[in-house]
């Protein structure tokens, strides 16, 4: 069961992390999105929408092939097409990104959450909104080093790819994988994926990509959605792929350090409190403090 | 409020902090444990298809409300790829990924339409309308313009002036069968899953 095990590991805004029985003893999950096989057919977008019940609005054409334009509330992944120019050879690459959650291992968006139970993240290795817990606070935008998640305007809550948690969460693969026509998205344990990935990287540098590579940041503590790139030194030519991606400094500030000292000076304050109160007491007035108050009031009006 | 002491004021924003503490710092009532989407297939009908668009004629699993019984009305919900299916094991292009709005299109073709010659306007027709029309017009056609013999006088017996273009999603026999009866009527420009 541990694979597609829904155990819950990490909930955001929870200090005291759930204690574990069970484990992902025979793996964690990963989906790898081979950029190098991808046609751009968008299969994985529509497969996506139909398993999920989304229907984005049909938009118009921007003058490329992004479609719809940016993810959305109902557009949980979309491919993303980049046009380069290799200064190397000379030929015009159509660089095809499928863009999406990554399903980090350290999820910013989770450390950034401010709402308990809104975010978590299973055993398995997904990372999952939970709408009726989310507050609409959008923290997880702040929080995420990819730009993925988005609030709903129809009910101000966040979402995102749940790595199809649903289909994965009874043994089976992502709608998106499942559909792929050329396999260029793929879907097992972790460590088969880091193999396929080992393959194909070998196979594109046979072929004079020497800087074909694999795309699983550390910044992040590796993701469950990795990519095999035939440009591995220059992430962000696939439409500004961070290089190093890691949580903005500032929700570390906030979560890591300013938050346990916010909470241990809320804390100290009562409890200073309390003690001035056990040893001093009640501070009295006699009868001279209340007729000087009155003077006082008196000479003021 | 100005009923209140600065005593009563101070009481009150104490309880108000530790209250607000003790929730951050992870004391909150306990809370359901959330639970993900409930996966959707478990109990539907699951019904094997060939996706009715391209001759790659694509594998798909159509799940369908209820099980079969009596009493419920069936109504396709969701398609996804045969992953038995030899063609295209499991996977489907983005339009056949999109079949279940196909099905419940409201521009679905559902029935015969005829719009005469001149008209602008489509009128719906029975079956057999639809058949008895379509072969007397190829009755029609074929009797003025089918071809026995060429120019040179080799037998050819073709028939030129109409053409055939046969549905996806048919299986060997019938696109063997679909051949067959164009073929025999003399039709050439012709085109089904069989030349796939």
């Amino acid at each position: 069961m541990a694979l597609q095990s829904l155990d819950i590991v990490r909930r955001s805004a929870t200090t005291l992390p759930e204690p574990q029985a069970r484990g992902a003893h025979t793996g964690q999950v990963a989906k790898l999105i081979d950029v190098t096989k991808c046609i751009g057919c968008k299969a994985c977008q529509v497969a996506c929408m139909e398993w999920n019940d989304l229907r984005d609005e049909v938009g118009t054409c921007t003058g490329h092939y992004d479609n719809p334009a940016d993810l959305s509330d109902q557009s949980w992944t979309l491919m993303r097409f980049a046009e380069y120019e290799n200064p190397d050879s000379g030929n015009l690459e159509w660089l095809i990104r499928k863009d999406g959650c990554m399903h980090c291992a350290d999820p910013g968006c989770l450390k950034a959450c401010p709402s308990p139970g809104a975010i978590v993240q299973y055993a398995n290795g997904i990372v999952d909104f939970h709408e009726e817990n989310c507050i609409g606070c959008g923290y997880c935008i702040t929080g995420c080093p990819f730009n993925i998640p988005r609030i709903s305007k129809k009910d101000s809550k966040a979402y995102k790819c749940t790595l199809c948690s649903d289909r994965v969460g009874v043994g089976l693969e992502p709608a998106c994988v499942k559909t792929c026509p050329t396999g260029a998205i793929v879907f097992g344990t972790k460590d088969d994926m880091r193999q396929h990935a080992a393959e194909r990287i070998d196979d594109l540098k046979s072929r004079g990509f020497d800087k074909a590579g694999l795309y699983d940041p550390a910044g992040v503590g590796g993701t469950h959605v990795m990519y095999v790139l035939h440009h591995a030194d220059q992430p962000s030519l696939y439409s500004g792929l961070p290089k190093e991606p890691t949580i903005s400094p500032a929700v570390r500030l906030w979560k890591g350090i300013a938050k346990p000292l916010g909470l241990f000076a809320m804390a100290a304050t009562a409890a200073v409190g309390f003690l001035h109160y056990l040893r001093k007491g009640p501070s009295e007035t006699d009868e001279r403090d209340e007729e000087a108050a009155r003077r006082e009031l008196e000479k003021t009006s | 409020m100005s009923e209140m002491t600065r005593r009563q004021f101070l009481k009150l924003s104490g309880a108000t902090l530790a209250a607000s503490s003790l929730a951050l710092m992870g004391f909150s009532p306990g809370e359901a444990l959330a639970e993900v989407r409930q996966f959707k297939l478990a109990r539907a009908t699951e019904t094997r298809n060939t996706c009715p668009y391209c001759s790659v004629a694509c594998g798909v699993l159509m799940y369908s409300l209820g099980d079969g019984a009596k009493n419920a009305r069936q109504s396709i919900f969701h398609i996804e790829g045969d992953p038995d299916h030899p063609v295209n094991r499991g996977t489907l292009c983005p339009k056949g990924a999109a079949l279940v709005d196909f099905i419940h299109s409201d521009s679905r073709l559902k029935y015969p339409e005829y719009r005469a010659p001149g008209s602008d306007k489509w009128q719906r027709i029975s079956w057999d309308d639809a058949l008895d029309r379509i072969a007397g017009l190829m009755k029609a056609d074929r009797d003025a313009n089918f071809t026995t013999k060429n120019a040179d006088g080799l037998t050819v017996n073709r028939w030129l002036t109409t053409g055939m273009l046969a549905a996806s999603a048919s299986s060997n026999e019938v696109g063997y069968l679909t051949h067959k009866v164009a073929r025999s009527l003399g039709l050439l420009a012709f085109d089904n899953q069989a030349r796939v």
